[in-house]
């Protein structure tokens, strides 16, 4: 699971009003390196929730010196870009889990592949 | 042959064809290290890989030996099945060495084949012999149970002249001849008709046989029940178990003419080839004939030891260790087996393979209903959907792997920047599409998630009705034949409406469905066409079942109606009769088979084809499965008859112009499991997954259904009902 992905990701268990953004407890993580293009990075960040990926950066401890808001003229800014491609394209957490903020519901996290299934309860 | 001369013919002429093969023979020891793990070196020893020598090209030991012995005196030849290399190692280095020099880019012509040998030195040779498998248990094997004159006699005494005679139930079946005595076999049910004796009993000629059989104490009472099969080259029989409640304990089997492997497998997965010499008895009793299955495997070469002439006591006769190994060419065989009929039910300590203690094999499971309510529903789908692709996942996967054209169309017409989510994305296909979209998928099963991962796409495992992405974050969706596989209207809707939620205002969303109508502006869709052409004799075979539990269902309002009914199973590549049904699934097991026989598989071989034409033979240690199975098996295991041949043809064109992915269940159509129970108890797993077709009209209807969406326009794609909805911009309150 990449951070991208994980910046999509939220918890419908049955209930919970606020299920975003998921916590990460990762037990292994890898750095997979992929080619940077600036213009896809800049079409991307409009997309995010930015306070969500800081927050998963954190927890990761790969937030380096990424800022807390997202900064001006970023299209410009290739260094910052390429902050944010590895963050959300490079980082992958593979095995771990994601943790729902108001249920406290953890969903597994195998071989990089998030589990979301509820239980017919849960749903 | 003077190799010094030869030398210096060379030394001239090391050009452009002596690099090319250079070339290849390092190409070829690269391909051995990545996937075999196989090191080479530079430096000459007494040992040489030989790529593309091996049982997996088609390569005998003999043909391979020869060659190699023209360059010295060799020490061990060592041949693992299905490999596409082997191991020499020569007495001297020189040998070695002059191997090396002459062979490498040298042709050998094998059979019909030509394959193009490269050599590398290796310091060792992995000669690791495999743990020697017993025979099952209860399984003798009797060599030379028959003189020659005997056998001579035996096969005479089968008379085969008249086609199909009602006194001996002579039948031609589709991969072998057979012929009953005593009492004929069914097919389709796989017993006898206890009461009903043929006019034929067991002939006279057998009778020596069978009494040296009881004196010997492999059988102690005289069988009354005698098949005979003739297998061609090329033929075989499908893995089964002999009903336990038609026959006694002990099957006697006497093979005569051609030798030929027969394969017992274990449902634990244990499998044990055994060779059945010409002449030789073979007796099943206890384990190995209650709960082993066993079958041949219809190809024209097995892989056997080989038969040293020096140690032949040495050769077990049946496949115990892996290295010394080659290949045998069928020939006619004619096996004379005899049975017991058994009078009283079975029973054998082995329940689950046991029809007279209940085992459900000879009876197919009934059918389920329609739901009634939810948790009826969830259930149905669970079994009948979420289960049955994680079970066929892999098989399905290399089934689909083209893009169909309309779908591509609608992924290429996104702006870049796009956020797609594909909900049900199966094995990924749509994800990589465009290059521009950030896209990402889910699927119900964690099996074709797995392949998802592996090809690099990001996706996670949830279901269509609960997708765990925010709400109003993506651009567009598709749900490429999802929707059909749920069970009742309220949940086909909730999928729609999870769809919609996961739109931005301004979104569109792209929804494919199994259309009930395969016939459409008087064009018949690729998944009736493929029927058609490939079985025409399968063309209109409504099973019983489905006659007897369902009405035709004439418009939407009758369908909603009928939730009493069972559910049939449809037979693939007809049209449909009803809207609610199961779709059977043939899986096509690599394991089972020992190799590759999906789609996939044979579509590689396809494409090894062309590259031999046109890079010559390069070894590949990938596709040599495959290889051999093209060499080697050319034809269709019975139990695959209809899969196999036309499955290839059909699953190519399918995947690459039928839109019904998930639908188009491209196997199988002989084999109609309800009116069939287990033909030729084949236990090819046929799993069955629920559908609901949709009518002309009804996915609009369904969509209409929906606030906040618009049907921006509805078409049909080969057998699909397709829509492209549009979600409001500005939110209606």
């Amino acid at each position: 699971m990449k951070l991208l992905t994980h910046n999509m990701l939220t918890s419908h268990v049955k209930g919970v009003t606020k299920g975003y953004p998921l916590l990460i407890k990762a037990t292994e993580v890898k750095m997979n390196e992929v080619e940077f293009n600036p213009q896809f990075v800049s079409r991307m960040i409009p997309k995010l929730e930015w306070s969500a990926l800081v927050q998963a950066a954190d927890e990761l401890g790969q937030r380096q010196d990424l800022p807390g808001e997202l900064v001006p003229d970023y299209e410009k800014n290739e260094d910052f870009l390429k902050k944010v491609h590895r963050l959300l394209l490079e980082v992958e957490v593979i095995e771990g889990c994601l943790q729902c903020p108001e249920s406290g519901r953890e969903f597994p996290i195998s071989r990089g592949i998030p589990n979301m299934l509820l239980s017919e309860d849960e749903a | 042959m003077d190799p010094s001369v030869e030398n210096n013919v060379r030394a001239v002429r090391r050009s452009k064809e002596e690099k090319k093969v250079l070339k290849r023979q390092i190409k070829a020891s690269h391909t051995l290290l990545k996937h075999e793990g196989i090191s080479t070196t530079s430096q000459p020893t007494k040992s040489l890989v030989v790529a593309n020598g091996g049982l997996g090209n088609g390569v005998s030991r003999e043909e391979l030996s020869a060659v190699l012995k023209e360059m010295g005196e060799l020490e061990t030849l060592i041949m693992h099945p299905h490999k596409p290399y082997a191991f020499v190692t020569y007495r001297s280095e020189e040998c070695a060495r002059k191997a090396h020099v002459h062979l490498n880019g040298e042709k050998l012509q094998c059979g019909g084949n030509s394959v193009t040998l490269y050599l590398s030195f290796v310091d060792s040779v992995t000669c690791e012999e495999e743990a020697s498998v017993p025979l099952p248990e209860g399984l003798v094997l009797v060599e030379d149970f028959v003189s020659p004159e005997e056998e001579a006699q035996l096969l005479a005494a089968i008379d085969w002249s008249s086609a199909n005679d009602d006194i001996t139930a002579q039948k031609a079946l589709k991969h072998r001849r057979v012929k009953h005595y005593g009492f004929e076999f069914r097919y389709d049910n796989n017993n006898v008709d206890k009461d009903k004796p043929l006019p034929a009993g067991i002939p006279q000629e057998c009778l020596p046989a069978l009494e040296l059989c009881v004196r010997n104490k492999h059988i102690n009472i005289m069988p009354d029940q005698l098949t005979v099969n003739q297998y061609e080259s090329g033929q075989g029989i499908p893995p089964h178990v002999d009903t336990h409640s038609a026959f006694e304990d002990t099957i006697m089997s006497l093979s005569l003419g051609a030798q030929t492997v027969m394969e017992f497998r274990h449902p634990d997965g244990r499998l044990v080839p055994v060779v059945l010499p010409g002449r030789s008895l073979l007796v099943m009793k206890g384990e190995s004939r209650y709960l082993w299955t066993h079958g041949i495997t219809p190809r024209k070469f097995d892989t056997v030891p080989a038969c040293d002439p020096q140690s032949p006591a040495l050769t077990p006769p049946d496949v115990r260790t892996h290295s010394n190994l080659t290949l045998s060419k069928r020939g006619t065989r004619t096996s004379l087996t005899f049975r017991k009929i058994r009078h009283e039910p079975c029973r054998c300590a082995f329940p689950s393979a046991c029809d007279s203690q209940g085992a459900p094999s000879t009876s197919p499971p009934s059918p389920p209903s329609l739901p009634r309510c939810h948790d009826d529903a969830a259930q149905l789908e669970e079994e009948y959907v979420h289960r049955v692709y994680d079970a066929i996942a892999s098989h399905f996967s290399s089934t689909r792997h083209s893009p169909w054209p309309q779908v591509c169309h609608f992924l290429s017409s996104l702006p870049p920047g796009s956020v797609l989510a594909d909900v049900g994305c199966g094995n990924g296909k749509y994800l990589g599409v465009s290059t521009e979209v950030i896209a990402v998928g889910c699927d119900r099963s964690s099996a074709l998630i797995q392949i998802c991962a592996e090809r690099g796409f990001q996706a996670f495992v949830s279901d269509a009705l609960s997708v765990p992405l925010r709400s109003a974050t993506c651009d567009a969706c598709i749900s490429i034949a999802v929707i059909h596989h749920f069970s009742t209207q309220e949940r086909r809707l909730a999928a729609v409406r999870e769809l919609v939620r996961l739109l931005k205002p301004g979104g569109r969303a792209l929804i494919y469905v199994w259309a009930f109508e395969q016939e459409y502006n008087k064009q018949r869709s690729k998944y009736l066409k493929e029927q058609n052409k490939e079985h025409p004799e399968n063309h209109s075979p409504i099973n019983k079942a489905s006659e007897d539990s369902h009405r035709p269902v004439d418009n939407i309002q009758d369908v909603s109606k009928v939730t009493d009914g069972k559910l049939s199973v449809h037979t693939n590549r007809t049209s449909f009769n009803t809207q609610d049904l199961l779709v059977p699934w043939h899986l096509k097991e690599g394991k089972r088979q020992g190799e590759e026989e999906s789609g996939e598989g044979v579509k590689k071989e396809k494409r090894k084809e062309k590259s031999k034409k046109s890079s010559g033979n390069s070894c590949s240690a990938d596709s040599s499965s495959s290889s051999t199975r093209s060499d080697c098996n050319p034809d269709p295991c019975p139990g695959f008859d209809s899969n196999m041949t036309p499955g290839s043809v059909q699953e190519t064109s399918d995947a690459t112009h039928s839109p019904d992915s998930k639908p188009s269940p491209s196997d199988d159509s002989a084999h109609n499991t309800t009116s069939a129970p287990k033909s030729e108890s084949s236990p090819v797993p046929v799993f069955h997954r629920y559908y609901h077709v949709f009518q002309q009209g009804e996915l609009e209807l369904l969509c209409g259904q929906v606030a906040g969406v618009k049907v921006q326009s509805s078409y049909h794609d080969q057998g699909n009902w397709c829509v492209i909805l549009e979600k409001d911009s500005i939110e209606m309150n």
